[in-house]
């Protein structure tokens, strides 16, 4: 039995492939298994856990310190309102206060029709665009309740499908290292002289690209 | 290309300052390749490759780049710190940008990817660093697709990975990122978080990863402003960059300006010489007040930091300055209060924010951060006793024992207490908890004290939020102070 499909799992081989030790690709891994699953399921864990190395306790350890992973399911949607200072002074109890009474649930829950999650999130980086939100984190800026309303209509019709993927998903262009061109990761033990552009000057070429 | 349209991130707002690292931020394709090469991009990194890593690690010194991640910390010393004879050696970019007010790397990443990238690439030619990883925060989904778009293109073209530009310079970059936690954005929590651990800092000494680091190896770990800077400086040189802003604070630097001001924004200011009184009121940058209102307080470098009042409005951005009159530069954040402003509720919403992301590893963060939140709280809630102000102090003294770093007031004739404090953590977010509480109480203790008055509850309702409404939406002054409740 496997979680993660066959795609996934050669994604997971890729991402492993380029750290010094497997255990670093583990946070990657599970949004990788939170993108396919919509939330990081035991079995995702217990398969991560035998992709890098570990036990699914450590899994689980890693994967309950992070705000963003969800170990039980979560709305298609889910909407983070920031509280912190700017959004604060910009009326974002307020605007809390209006999501709450919009969507009929309060800050955590799921909408009955598993559309939307409400939660109260903490400073998202877009302090002059004050009060502001991420959907799925997709940033939505200096919102009113009009507004709110908006997207509540939008997403719920389909009209912002191209732009917010459901949650799970977050960046949707991924690295790609092509193979003639990746240095390629090296266990730190392995590795006890210095690299070579430092044991000689680049000179060797430098500069004439 | 990503096949849908990624909404330009807002906030940047142009001006006549010289600009260093927001220099393409007009163009809207500014992310892409063809602008960076269009626009000097990897000229830098040209530049470096033709000179001996020692060079360039030199330019770098003299140039006296401040980290601009929150400590201010020279980079071309701190790379100096890496134990001679360790091999290998590794760079980790800090793009986990999450304290309060900070709005400035997600900029960088979202709209000049390239530059970070020529940053990195720089800095490990430099220091003789054989891979370095770009953490991103969880949150900042475009932030990861723009760069890792901008990888691909970077490595397609020859820019980065094998033999870079033909010569024996070969370094991977590679992207990874982060999901939800403020504490890892402290150095030593962001190493450890790259392992695939929980977030939590490491035990000090060590004080410097460049000692100890990913892996036990050296590391460097510079913020994603910092290495912006970098191809800048060795395309025009570190003595084109000191002539910018002070010789102690150099070039420039990018600050979010939120809150009650006219124009917030995200600013690219001259290091040094540019005063919290130019930022805020100043016609090319926040254009002052709104309408009727009046400045009451301003946290001048993210969170963590003490406040300021008007009294500090002619300090300038150079930390020799802000640091005896109580207070630091952080990670150019300035968040503007008005006179409409609930103090204590604002204070709330800060150690909240730290209260919730104590990662829990030091007992007096831990306990002390939760209950400063819940104690404050009553106090806002108006179901607090005169006591309760006792007991947030001592909490705090319990996190910070000693004198806790503030502003002079001087209508009470209270002198500054510089900058640093004590402390009984690991790591800041400890301390950052009480910052705020312990500014707001010290500034403003008449309305801490209006709330635990006997009966205050009557007066205040259940509680406020700090908000003076969400602005002039009639153009018009703010609302007066909201009458709904808050949940903080």
């Amino acid at each position: 039995m496997s979680f993660f499909s066959e795609e996934n799992r050669s994604l997971a081989r890729e991402i492993i492939g380029r750290y010094p030790k497997r255990r670093s690709a583990m946070i990657p891994l599970l949004h990788v298994a939170q993108a396919q699953a919509g939330w990081v399921t035991e079995e995702a864990m217990v398969e991560i856990a035998e992709l890098v190395d570990t036990t699914p306790a450590e899994v689980l350890g890693t994967c309950s310190f992070y705000e963003m992973f969800k170990r039980e399911p979560v709305g298609k949607y889910l909407v983070n309102i920031c509280a912190t200072m700017s959004c604060a002074l910009a009326g974002a109890a307020e605007l809390m206060e209006h999501a709450e009474e919009r969507l009929g649930v309060r800050a955590g829950g799921t909408t009955p029709d598993g559309l939307f999650t409400l939660a109260s999130a903490e400073c998202q980086a877009a302090c002059t665009e004050a009060p502001c939100l991420q959907v799925n984190y997709r940033y939505r800026y200096r919102v009113d309740a009009d507004g709110f309303d908006q997207l509540v209509d939008d997403l719920a019709g389909g009209a912002l499908d191209d732009e917010i993927p459901p949650h799970g998903v977050t960046a949707r262009v991924r690295q790609h290292i092509p193979a003639d061109r990746a240095v390629g990761a090296v266990p730190p033990e392995a590795v006890n002289e210095p690299p070579v552009w430092m044991a000689a000057p680049a000179g060797n070429g430098a500069g004439s690209a | 290309m990503a096949s849908y349209t990624i909404p330009h991130a807002p906030g940047f707002v142009a001006n006549d300052a010289p600009r260093i690292v927001t220099e393409r931020f007009d163009h809207p394709d500014s992310y892409t390749l063809e602008r960076y090469l269009a626009t000097g991009g990897y000229e830098g990194l040209r530049a470096a490759l033709e000179r001996t890593p020692e060079e360039v690690h030199g330019e770098v010194r003299s140039a006296t780049l401040l980290g601009r991640g929150g400590a201010g910390f020279p980079a071309g010393v701190k790379w100096g710190f890496c134990p001679p004879g360790v091999w290998p050696r590794y760079l980790v970019v800090n793009g986990d940008e999450s304290e309060p007010g900070t709005y400035k790397d997600r900029l960088l990443m979202e709209l000049d990817p390239h530059q970070l990238i020529e940053g990195c690439l720089i800095a490990c030619y430099a220091v003789g660093l054989s891979q370095c990883f770009l953490y991103i925060r969880g949150e900042m989904a475009v932030a990861q697709e723009r760069v890792a778009q901008a990888l691909n293109e970077a490595y397609e073209a020859g820019w980065v990975g094998r033999n870079i530009c033909g010569t024996d310079f070969s370094v991977d970059i590679v992207l990874h990122w982060g999901a939800g936690a403020y504490v890892v954005g402290e150095e030593t929590a962001l190493i450890e978080s790259l392992e695939g651990n929980r977030g939590m800092p490491r035990l000090k000494p060590p004080y410097f990863p460049a000692a100890i680091g990913l892996y036990g190896q050296p590391t460097i770990v510079n913020n994603v402003e910092t290495l912006a800077n970098l191809p800048w400086i060795l395309r025009h040189g570190a003595e084109a960059f000191t002539a910018i802003g002070t010789p102690t604070s150099p070039g420039t630097r990018m600050v979010a300006v939120s809150g009650h001001v006219q124009r917030p924004g995200v600013y690219e200011i001259t290091n040094g010489t540019t005063t919290f009184r130019d930022l805020i009121y100043g016609e090319d940058y926040c254009g002052g007040m709104h309408p009727g209102r009046e400045l009451k307080a301003f946290v001048p470098g993210g969170g963590s930091a003490p406040w300021f009042t008007p009294a500090q409005l002619e300090l300038p951005f150079e930390a020799s300055e802000v640091g005896p009159q109580g207070s630091m530069l952080g990670s150019g954040a300035v968040m503007v209060m008005d006179d409409t402003t609930d103090i204590p509720a604002a204070a709330l919403t800060l150690t909240k924010f730290y209260a919730h992301e104590s990662c829990g590893k030091c007992v007096p963060c831990r306990e002390g951060a939760t209950w400063l939140e819940r104690v404050l709280r009553r106090v806002c809630d108006g179901t607090g006793t005169p006591r309760d102000l006792d007991v947030l102090f001592e909490v705090g003294a319990s996190i910070c024992p000693g004198d806790f770093p503030h502003a002079a007031v001087p209508e009470r004739g209270l002198e500054p207490k510089p900058f640093p404090y004590q402390m009984t953590t690991i790591c800041f977010v400890g301390p950052s908890a009480f910052a705020p509480v312990h500014s707001a109480m010290t500034l403003f203790p008449e309305e801490f004290e209006a709330r635990v008055a006997p009966n205050a509850h009557l007066d205040t309702g259940p509680s406020h939020g700090p908000a003076s409404g969400t602005g002039p939406s009639d153009g018009s002054a703010p609302n007066s102070i909201s009458e709904v409740a808050i949940r903080v």
